[in-house]
């Protein structure tokens, strides 16, 4: 609902988070812990609440993930 | 090896991430890589293949968004994204440690890279809305109680707007959150660093929900 997003937007994720450059440090890792069907929110904390709040971050998660799943 | 949250917005448990055993695909790419002569030169000409792979998926990725460029323009840009993906894999070559594939490792630079660059150019010409325009879209929930909710919450959530946050918080928030101006493009005309820029976002986030909290709004089902 575009009224969530918005509002979700401006407050952002309410738990801890990391921040971009912590983000992109681990994203390979978290993605490849995805693929393998771990709890890659477990391996990594931070991360996915991060995703959640950052665009940009969530935009390069989602096409590293469909990326390296071409041959994972 | 390090502890990732000593950069963190927002204290996380230390992350503790340990050297893993290569796999020999990796160990392979960091042979060659650091090799000499012939066998350098063709695994950095092979680095860079794989670089402009990543790259030219994230344009294709982003086309249907991008009209009005042609395709030898995005290919151009997935080009000097693969060149400066190249240059930061190179230049970081010794912080690979194994926590990925290494072809993992070395995509994300590209996409980064790539991403960053048709962000940019999206925004070119475009004036970065600094002031609240977006306000309208919040037109309330389907019920008459969800409405009168949403109305009392959206309503609290711009006086906070307004009344809780520095001027630097405003003007931040505003454009990233509710204009939807891309962070790398405000980092850029702000003459400051995506890292930097998100910290105040969060930051901005945090007094706004404390303010929320005080008002004695639930703020549960916004996460």
């Amino acid at each position: 609902m575009k009224d969530d997003k918005k509002l979700h937007a401006l407050l952002g994720p309410a738990g801890p988070e990391v921040g971009c450059d912590d983000c992109f440090e681990l994203l390979d890792r978290y993605v490849e812990a995805e693929l393998a069907g771990g709890d890659a929110d477990a391996l990594l904390p931070g991360v996915r609440a991060h995703l959640a709040g950052c665009p940009a971050c969530r935009e390069e998660h989602e096409s590293l993930r469909a990326l390296v799943a071409e041959s994972f | 090896m390090r502890a990732v949250a000593a950069g963190s917005v927002e204290a996380v448990a230390v992350i503790d991430l340990v050297d893993e055993p290569l796999d020999l695909e990796s160990r392979a790419w960091l042979a060659d890589l650091r090799a000499t002569g012939a066998a350098h030169d063709a695994a950095v000409a092979r680095l860079h293949a794989l670089l402009l792979r990543a790259a030219r998926f994230e344009t294709a990725r982003r086309r249907p968004t991008l009209p009005h460029l042609r395709g030898d323009e995005l290919d151009d840009i997935a080009l000097e994204a693969a060149d400066d993906a190249l240059v930061s894999v190179l230049r970081r070559l010794d912080d690979f440690r194994g926590a990925s594939r290494f072809t993992t490792w070395a995509y994300k630079f590209a996409l980064l890279e790539a991403a960053v660059k048709l962000r940019k150019r999206a925004w070119q010409a475009r004036e970065v809305p600094l002031e609240p325009e977006s306000w309208q879209l919040f037109a309330g929930g389907t019920a008459p109680d969800e409405a009168a909710a949403r109305s009392e919450l959206v309503s609290a959530v711009r006086i906070a707007v307004a009344t809780e946050l520095t001027p630097h918080q405003h003007r931040v928030l505003v454009a990233l959150a509710l204009n939807g101006v891309p962070i790398d493009v405000l980092a850029d005309r702000l003459g400051t660093t995506r890292g930097a820029l998100y910290k105040t976002l969060h930051d901005a986030r945090r007094r706004l929900r404390a303010a929320l909290a005080e008002s004695g709004l639930d703020l549960e089902e916004m996460g």
